[in-house]
């Protein structure tokens, strides 16, 4: 059985139908990366698996480690095993960073019916993976992302995944605006991640962070769906030839399966 | 509008009784205060909507019903009873109920030399002299109606003196508590409080009741008289039932580089309406009014601050937080006063709200009245809902819907309570509005979760 598994999703988000049919197979251990252009539902079918009221199913299944996903609330998606890495993470004034991750993992635990962790108990794991991520631990004692600069907010989202361990991690334009040394960093967080029992599925515009996290299944989308999927190679001709091609051909087979 | 009727015959009987009742332990300049002062509230009568100053808040309610002075002077109310009031550490914890002084379940352990705390009506009657010179002096009895009533049948509350460079550390906690038994009753706590030249003192107010929810009108005034470069919190926390009309005025007299600051937390009452009202007399002197107000069902909760800087280089800053939800309505009526000797004024006004229902309501009014010309004046309101996207990030992360919102709303709180020191007083004020909002309704309005169309609603100027 594959962890995840997309079938004819559709989709609208105020009322514009973004995702025209897509399908996708994920199972435990792999790492897929999905790129497209602007606009052809990345990030729709990223809140859609984070389960975002406002995006709309209007057909489709999706059903994650043998549960109908669309059946459930953003909380229980979460509890369930999916994260979702903001591509623009929200700033929570007057929420201590450290607080919130312990109620969430709290919030986590509770669900799956393991004890919660007391402030103790917590500060090993919330220090070790500080480090791996080059955090600095001030920043936890601040409010969720408040003045966090744009690298720092991403590097905290993956800092979160570490934290929460997720079965499914989907991690929306994580790259996007970071300087080198933040990819690198935000890189290593996201392979110590890789896991037999675990799926990533990195969403992104741009082919640079595959140079460090080796993707096993790239897939194009473009306008709604799928167009194409392949190795790794696949990445390096898009960054090369561009997604032009592409648009191309689904505006020339749209009307087939409209 | 002047007291008519039925009206002038209660406030007029209870008035003539009561000053039958003090006659022998009155000294004569407190006799001609009360007298003066219900004179004055006889002719001009309690306010309407007309009047600009309650244009929000309208006080019919006071006037319909039969308010009497309490009768019984002893109420059966144990110290076990107490308990949930209980603030570990203060410096002294003074009880009233029903407007007297109850010296059995009072405690004064913790005084320092040349501080005093006393009854009011205790020093009226062995000490009038010590209050000669501030009682009455400050309060507006010619503006404000309900100070006049105040007045009238001021006898009791706190006398607080605090002595030149003497500083206490810890808070006095003054406890109001409304235990009516089946009659409407009416209680004007008056409080009297002085601090010396560079001494330093923190004052809590709290409004409670126990017992039956019968109508209770409350109506106290505190005058606080605030010495040079001295530093003073004073704190009000109201949280009565909901059949409570609860009038409150801070008359805050500030002297040269004196630094007050005045927290209200809003909390409980039916209507509501508390007034700050500092006087920056002397130069340099800096005032933080910082206010939280959460209101639920037909909660009236209206915030009035008069700011009057007549010194130059005074600083003074309002912030007030709202929370509403129900039919409740909140008031934020900011007035600053920068009088012409007030040069170098630094004066600022931030009110922020959040509506949780269709139904709750604020009204924000800014009002500048600015005579200098060399000053910083700013003011801004905003009115929002609870940020869609900040609580699609927390569930997102595993934290269920009411828990977010919940920790959304303590976040927003939390900006009032984070202007106070962290001390004893701020962890029981930070209790107070965490009980407070676990009463706020989880659920989410009606029209909003499934709509596409609420995304990016966010705050919203509005002054």
């Amino acid at each position: 059985m594959s962890l995840l598994e997309i079938k004819g999703l559709h989709a609208e988000v105020g009322g514009h139908e973004i995702l025209k049919g897509l399908d996708l197979t994920v199972n435990a251990g792999e790492l897929h990366s999905i790129m497209g252009p602007n606009g052809s539902g990345k990030s729709t079918l990223a809140q859609v698996l984070a389960r975002r009221e406002s995006y709309h199913v209007t057909a489709g299944t999706v059903t994650f480690n043998g549960k109908d996903l669309l059946a459930m609330k953003t909380e229980e998606a979460a509890c369930e095993g999916i994260f979702m890495a903001f591509q623009y993470p929200v700033e929570i004034p007057g929420i201590g960073n450290a607080h919130f991750l312990r109620s969430a993992l709290n919030a986590i635990r509770k669900y799956r019916g393991i004890d919660e962790l007391d402030a103790i108990d917590f500060l090993p794991l919330f220090r070790e993976r500080l480090t791996l991520l080059d955090m600095d631990e001030k920043l936890m004692s601040r409010s969720v992302n408040e003045g966090f600069s744009g690298g720092e907010k991403k590097r905290n989202e993956i800092l979160q995944m570490s934290v929460l361990e997720p079965k499914l991690a989907i991690l929306d334009e994580t790259d996007s605006g970071l300087d080198i040394d933040a990819l690198r960093i935000v890189a290593q967080g996201v392979n110590a991640m890789r896991d037999p029992n675990r799926a990533i599925v990195v969403v992104t515009h741009y082919q640079r962070l595959l140079n460090y996290v080796v993707p096993d299944c790239v897939h194009v989308l473009v306008d709604g769906r799928i167009v194409r999927s392949g190795g790794p190679e696949l990445a390096m001709e898009l960054e090369e030839r561009g997604y032009g091609g592409y648009e191309a051909e689904s505006k020339h087979t749209a009307p087939a399966t409209a | 509008m002047a007291v008519q009727g039925s009206q002038l015959e209660n406030y007029l009987g209870s008035f003539t009784q009561h000053a039958k009742d003090v006659a022998r332990e009155t000294p004569p300049w407190l006799r001609e205060l009360r007298e003066s002062a219900f004179a004055r509230f006889c002719a001009v009568g309690f306010p309407t909507t007309r009047d600009e100053e309650w244009r929000f808040t309208n006080v019919a309610g006071v006037t319909r019903i039969p308010f009497q002075l309490p009768q019984e002077t002893k109420v059966p109310l144990a110290l076990s009873e107490l308990m949930r009031w209980r603030m570990f550490d203060s410096a002294a914890r003074i009880v009233f109920v029903n407007g007297r002084f109850t010296p059995r379940l009072s405690t004064c352990g913790r005084l320092p030399d040349r501080v005093i705390v006393n009854s009011l009506h205790s020093e009226i009657v062995n000490r009038p002299e010590a209050l000669a010179d501030h009682m009455g002096h400050y309060l507006d009895i010619e503006r404000d109606p309900f100070c006049a009533l105040n007045t009238a049948f001021a006898e009791d509350g706190v006398f607080i003196y605090v002595n030149r460079r003497t500083v206490l550390q810890q808070p006095i906690h003054l406890l109001f508590i409304s235990s009516p038994s089946g009659m409407p009753i009416m209680t004007h706590p008056r409080n009297l409080i002085v601090i010396e030249d560079e001494g330093q003192a923190s004052i809590v107010e709290e409004f409670v009741s126990c017992g039956t929810d019968t109508p209770v009108f409350v109506n106290a005034a505190t005058e606080l008289v605030v010495g040079g470069n001295a530093v003073v919190a004073h704190t009000m926390i109201e949280r009565e039932h909901l059949q409570t009309y609860k009038l409150s005025t801070l008359r805050i007299e500030q002297a040269r580089s004196a630094n007050v600051a005045s927290h209200s937390l809003l909390l409980g009452g039916g209507l509501v309406r508390n007034n700050v009202h500092p006087v920056l007399a002397g130069e340099g002197g800096e005032c933080v009014i910082n206010g939280l107000f959460i209101g639920s069902k037909r909660q009236h909760l209206d915030n009035y601050m008069l700011v009057e800087h007549c010194s130059p280089h005074c600083t003074s800053r309002q912030f007030y937080n709202g929370i509403l939800e129900g039919q409740a309505h909140g008031v934020f009526h900011g007035r600053i006063i920068v009088h012409k000797e007030a040069q170098k004024t630094d004066a600022k006004q931030t009110n922020r709200t959040l509506l949780l229902s269709d139904d709750a309501q604020i009204n924000t009014k800014p009002q500048l009245e600015i005579y200098a010309d060399d000053v910083k004046c700013t003011h801004g309101a905003t009115i929002g809902q609870i940020e869609e996207d900040a609580l699609f990030y927390l569930r997102s992360r595993g934290i269920r819907e009411g828990e977010a919102r919940r920790l959304l709303l303590e976040a927003f709180a939390g900006e009032c309570l984070d202007r106070m020191k962290r001390d004893t007083l701020h962890d029981y004020a930070e209790t107070a509005v965490r009980a407070r909002l676990q009463l706020v309704d989880e659920s989410m309005p009606p029209e909003r979760g499934s709509s596409g169309e609420e995304q990016g609603r966010d705050w919203q100027e509005v002054g």
